[in-house]
């Protein structure tokens, strides 16, 4: 049966939103990404059978939408801002390390139980868009390029204007930090 | 002998590029005794799973 894809539109908008705002973290260019994302929905040919495989073509168009936006903005992550970000870093190390470098006991990384399971809750992808909104700007945005966009990250160099070993940094903060909000947020209350 | 900190930074880049044979070694070892680093680096791979899911549209 062909879905009602008005409906259906309206109905997944608002995923798209945000989906788009977390990336580019400006209201106007998001909302201009899912606007092209719907009018190029709306001409295009396909048929589906459900929303779920429906919601997942709009995502990829609003992808590519997202990748042209960052490409045109080729906004330079200048050395400046990258050190705001660093600042944050210093305390999120802090209350990770202790001066040897090893974990601290309230910090050491616990087991997570069935991350599968947590996947199949709306509940747990809440969270995670908290988190993710949680870090600093411009790490976010290195981190989301490589892992929603796809870029390699000799791209995300070329695109952001950072180095290779500060773009591993970037990463490395990025995913310490998602991690132990996770934890924090989500699977310390899921333990078994 | 890598200290937790190193580790991690070594298990984060193995998600960007390939690592060493040496680095290989040190990571293998500090995980092999160090339970909170050995959880970490399953989470890597538990966020990269998440972000592909979440990048894709495979939500719930």
């Amino acid at each position: 049966m062909e879905l009602d894809r008005q409906s259906e539109l309206n109905a997944l908008r608002p995923d798209l939103l945000r989906f788009a705002r977390l990336q580019l973290r400006d209201a106007g260019a998001a909302e201009d990404a899912v606007q092209e994302t719907l009018l190029a929905a709306l001409t295009g040919g396909h048929r589906f059978e459900s929303r779920s495989s429906y919601k997942t073509w709009l995502i990829s168009i609003l992808r590519n939408k997202i990748i042209d936006i960052i490409r045109a903005q080729s906004r330079e992550i200048s050395a400046t801002s990258l050190a705001e970000d660093e600042a944050a870093d210093e305390l999120l190390n802090e209350s990770l390390f202790d001066r040897r470098g090893h974990w601290q006991e309230s910090a050491r990384p616990g087991r997570w139980a069935d991350p599968e399971a947590s996947f199949e809750q709306q509940q747990f992808w809440r969270v995670f868009e908290a988190c993710l909104d949680h870090l600093p700007e411009k790490t976010a945005r290195v981190f989301m390029m490589r892992e929603f966009l796809g870029f390699e990250a000799g791209e995300i160099c070329k695109e952001t204007g950072i180095s290779a070993s500060n773009c591993w940094v970037v990463l490395h903060r990025a995913r310490t930090g998602l991690r132990a909000c996770l934890e924090d947020s989500w699977f310390a209350g899921a333990k078994t | 002998m890598l200290t937790c900190k190193q580790a991690t930074e070594l298990m984060s880049q193995e998600q960007d590029r390939p690592l060493s044979l040496a680095e290989r070694a040190g990571l293998r070892l500090h995980v092999w005794i160090c339970a909170g680093c050995s959880n970490y680096r399953r989470q890597m791979d538990v966020l990269r799973a998440a972000c592909r899911r979440f990048g894709s549209g495979g939500t719930p």
